[in-house]
């Protein structure tokens, strides 16, 4: 069996399962945020429940619309906070410990390897990182999770893709992981899970394998998961506060299909508007005007997404011509951002920096585009209309294209700016 | 039965484009419905009709796993989707919500916007009245139709809840 088929099986109290099987799963975590909580509280209440099935079990995360930005979010948050008081569950209160929740579960050690976790956010599946089975669901999927501690699941396929060869400089996850979704293409890998391994991989960093994946459900799939390895086990051992199970692919495991790529040759990768299957090397796209770089989100708003920007952006400016936002995923990060000096290499260079929040990346708030404005972006989705105005254009790319592209004014190779 | 006029738009309709976040707070499906679309197609609430049928290629639903998304579409008066594929998190959220969706390529290959069709969603059998064609597909797996019949995933875990 794969790594997902074992922990399936171990939550489903079966020995056995595979691709196709309809199964009851219970769940170690169950998790929504300030747009999504609220259908799963009513839903909740419609269920006619009335406690969770373990109050540490369930967290509430606003992130999206914090600080709170409007009369209607703040109503959205005071509904949340009293049902979290109510219920007694895990609440992220917005400054606190708090953030942005993909950054936030697995930094406090509320997901750990093994782990079955459902949230009511498509990019739950960035917990695929510490070796969990996570995915997004509706809320009333997660009102019904909140009540049962149970999920009904249809056991999917996995598909392996193995990375192979030298990457050069200023390659990390967001490259690979855009350029697969390039490669397949936005519904390639559609109900499958994206087992991530190869050499490329094992060098990884944790951080940039959040940000792989985060965006497997860009590529349509259930969930995006990486082997344990000791890096995670550095990652978890510092955060676990309850034991967790180990599970493994075996060699003879069945996969759906076997995706390799040598990324020797490979440059930074940008993905073009309106769609993150538009993928190309930077260079195609070198030299497009931009008037906004975004750096942040639960893609890339971790310690080492700040660390890429500021070596760019050390002893730098911002060009003239645009805004640099620079938002940390959760305090945490912001703290040990300021502690670094990342915070004032940023302010130096002329950015703006926010506190942890989603903000612009939804075109919520705090960088919300308008009409026939561009912007390059660290997040994971550049839809028509998501940052804002649907006739802004969006580019998704590193925090070192970002940082670079808001030096020159236009999308360009990192390498050509810190030389 | 369902009967009604076919709105049929391309592939990988995001639920940005169906709904975007800005509008999220709207308590209501009717209201949620308001706006259904409109980045798209800002005419598709003005034509469609109670009971009408949304069409779409492949990947319908695809990115955030926001709700609203079916709601919105339940509150413009849409009475079933058929598309050629569906993202899983979009799928799922229909069904719990009783919003009855059909994969079905060959009717999307065979139908245009403006013609009108009868869906029996028991057989899965789709009539092109305008065009006098009929298409069927594929039946829900078991699971999925005793959650159907069940009413939804909210009647189907009170069931459960109730049973233990
Ligand atoms: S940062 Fe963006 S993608 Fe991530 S949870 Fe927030 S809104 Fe969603």
């Amino acid at each position: 069996m794969t790594l997902v088929e074992k922990i399936l099986a171990a939550r489903a109290g079966l020995i056995e399962v595979s691709p196709g099987q309809f199964i009851n799963v219970n769940v170690d975590l169950v998790m929504a945020h300030d747009l999504t909580a609220s259908i799963a509280i009513r839903q909740f209440k419609e269920l006619g429940a009335k406690n969770v099935f373990d109050p540490n079990k369930v967290a509430l995360v606003p992130d999206h619309f914090v600080p709170t930005k409007d009369i209607a979010s703040a109503e959205v948050n005071k509904n949340l906070r009293e049902f979290a008081r109510e219920q007694q569950i895990i609440y992220f209160e917005c400054g606190q410990k708090s953030g942005i929740e993909h950054v936030i579960l697995p930094e406090k050690g509320l997901v750990l390897p093994g782990d079955v976790v459902v949230g009511a956010d498509s990019h739950t599946c960035t917990y695929g990182a510490v070796g969990a089975f996570s995915t997004g669901m509706g809320s009333t999927d997660i009102a019904v999770a909140m009540a049962t501690g149970e999920i009904w699941l249809k056991v999917p396929p996995t598909i392996k893709f193995v990375y192979s060869g030298q990457p050069g400089p200023w390659i990390g996850g967001k490259d690979l992981i855009l350029h697969t979704i390039g490669q397949i293409g936005v519904d390639g890998a559609l109900y499958s899970v994206m087992e991530f391994t190869g050499s490329v991989i094992d060098q990884l960093t944790m951080d940039d394998r959040f940000t792989m994946a985060n965006m497997a459900i860009e590529a349509g799939a259930k969930a995006g998961v990486f082997a344990v390895d000791e890096k995670t086990l550095e990652y978890v051992n510092a955060r676990a506060r309850r034991p967790f199970e180990v599970y493994a692919s075996d060699p003879d495991a069945e996969y759906a299909q076997v995706i390799t790529y040598d990324l020797s040759e490979m440059e930074p990768q940008v993905s073009c508007p309106h769609s993150p299957e538009n993928t190309v090397p930077v260079s195609q796209t070198a030299g497009v005007k931009i008037d906004q770089a975004v750096i942040g989100s639960c893609t890339n708003g971790r310690l080492k997404d700040m660390a890429e920007a500021a070596q760019v952006l050390k002893g730098r400016q911002v060009h003239p011509s645009l805004r640099c936002i620079i938002i940390p995923g959760s305090q945490e990060v912001y703290l040990a951002a300021l502690r670094e000096g990342f915070i004032e290499t940023f302010i130096e260079a002329g950015a703006a920096v926010s506190t942890p929040t989603c903000g612009p990346c939804v075109g919520g708030h705090t960088g919300v585009l308008a009409a026939g404005e561009r912007c390059i972006s660290t997040t994971n989705r550049n839809f028509v209309g998501r940052m804002g105005s649907p006739e802004a254009e969006v580019y998704l790319a590193s925090p070192a294209v970002a940082a670079a592209s808001a030096v020159a004014g236009e999308i360009i190779n990192p390498e050509e700016v810190v030389r | 039965m369902i009967r009604g006029t076919v709105h049929k738009y391309g592939a990988n309709i995001d639920t940005d484009v169906i709904i975007p976040a800005k509008y999220a707070n709207l308590p209501t499906p009717e209201e949620l419905g308001a706006h259904c679309l409109e980045n798209l197609d800002d005419g598709f609430v003005k034509k469609v009709r109670t009971g009408d049928v949304l069409m779409a290629t492949t990947n319908f639903g695809c990115g955030s796993s926001r709700e609203q998304a079916p709601w919105s579409i339940r509150g413009a008066g849409v009475s079933c989707i058929i598309a050629k594929s569906f993202a899983r998190i979009f799928f799922r959220n229909a069904i719990n919500i009783a919003l009855p969706l059909l994969e079905c390529p060959d009717a999307v290959e065979g139908t245009e916007s403006g013609d009108v069709l009868e869906i029996d969603l028991t057989s899965g059998k789709i009539e092109n009245i305008t065009k006098n064609k009929v298409f069927s597909a594929a039946p829900y797996p078991d699971f999925i139709r005793e959650l159907i019949d069940a009413g939804g995933l909210i009647a189907y875990a009170r069931q459960k809840i109730d049973s233990k």
